[in-house]
């Protein structure tokens, strides 16, 4: 086994054991602090691959912020401890069944169809290209983000204020 | 290919391995050893703890939440235009056009800047102080709780 196999091994238990764990954990928090691993072990895929932005990005964006959003929203709705299992007493099983399959189906379609090849040569510094790309080929798209971040930061504050005023009367 | 990033493993596997010497080996070593309840409790900030873990948040953290990640997306982006924001500035140095580089990234904070200036005026970044028996308004009028006793009103 070479080291690449040994750190993708590696990553992929720290994404899936995560991930079984928030199956099968019945305390919603628990869930939300589990999800950091199986996000972590992403990111080390990432990396792995060479996408070293996007690796980073990963743990900057959804270890350092949705997942604190996600522990906040959790948060909010109780003020005792959800158990998972409690609320959901007699799991539907039809239309489980039917969202894996469809689910199976999507990802072994696309593993399938992906065209698989090994990455070429030595992987450089991603974000400086991603840099140049912004700056010259992808320069409306890069506007039009802090126009779309605008929006969104507007509307989530609109959302989460009318929430708060309604809240409190 | 890999071996780039083991600066920052072994920085990663350095700060727990210090942690963890810190909290179960030196601890061990050097401190008194006295034995008491109050040590066994949660620590909240030096202070006794207070009822349950599981309260309801305020809903202003959500909203601070919200924001920050609007923020931190903004940073991310930002990160590819500096890595190579001083290249391309020796490269169009001189030339007609030289300062666009700085100006597509002005015009993408100023945007931003746009929403930070309307959640500061609509006042969602106002940290409304709310104690046990009332709670200071936006103006910072203490209004006391129904169930309140005004003479705690020192307690903010």
């Amino acid at each position: 086994m070479n080291w690449e196999a040994v750190v993708f091994w590696a990553m992929a238990t720290l994404v899936l054991v995560p991930a079984f764990a928030i199956v099968f954990s019945r305390n919603i928090v628990h869930m939300a602090f589990w999800l950091l691993g199986t996000l972590m072990g992403v990111s080390g895929l990432y990396l792995l691959l060479g996408a070293d932005f996007l690796g980073m990005t990963q743990i900057f964006v959804y270890i350092g912020g949705i997942n604190v959003l996600l522990l906040f929203g959790i948060m909010l709705t109780r003020s005792e401890p959800v158990y998972v299992r409690r609320l959901a007493k007699r799991p539907k099983l039809a239309p489980g069944l039917i969202i894996g399959a469809f689910t199976a189906f999507t990802l072994v379609s696309a593993l399938l169809g992906a065209g698989w090849r090994n990455v070429p040569g030595e992987p450089t510094e991603t974000a400086g290209i991603l840099g140049a790309f912004l700056l010259s080929e992808y320069i409306l798209p890069f506007e039009i983000i802090s126009v779309l971040l605008l929006v969104v930061l507007i509307g989530a504050a609109y959302i989460a204020r009318r929430g708060s005023r309604e809240g409190a009367e | 290919m890999l071996f780039q990033y083991a600066h920052a493993l072994i920085g990663f596997l350095f700060g727990m391995v210090f942690v963890a010497l810190q909290v179960w080996v030196l601890v061990r070593l050097l401190s008194p050893k006295v034995k008491e309840p109050m040590k066994d409790s949660t620590y909240e900030c030096g202070e006794p703890p207070v009822g349950d873990a599981w309260v309801r948040f305020d809903m202003r953290f959500y909203t601070m939440a919200l924001i920050f990640l609007i923020f931190e997306v903004e940073a991310v982006f930002l990160f590819p235009w500096a890595a190579v924001y001083n290249k391309l500035m020796a490269i169009t140095a001189g030339k007609p056009g030289a300062w666009f580089p700085f100006i597509e990234v002005f015009l993408f904070v100023v945007i931003l800047a746009i929403g930070l200036i309307y959640v500061w005026r609509k006042g969602d970044m106002d940290w409304v102080k709310t104690t046990m028996h009332g709670r200071f308004d936006d103006k910072h009028v203490y209004h006391v709780a129904d169930d309140g006793n005004p003479d705690k009103k020192s307690v903010a």
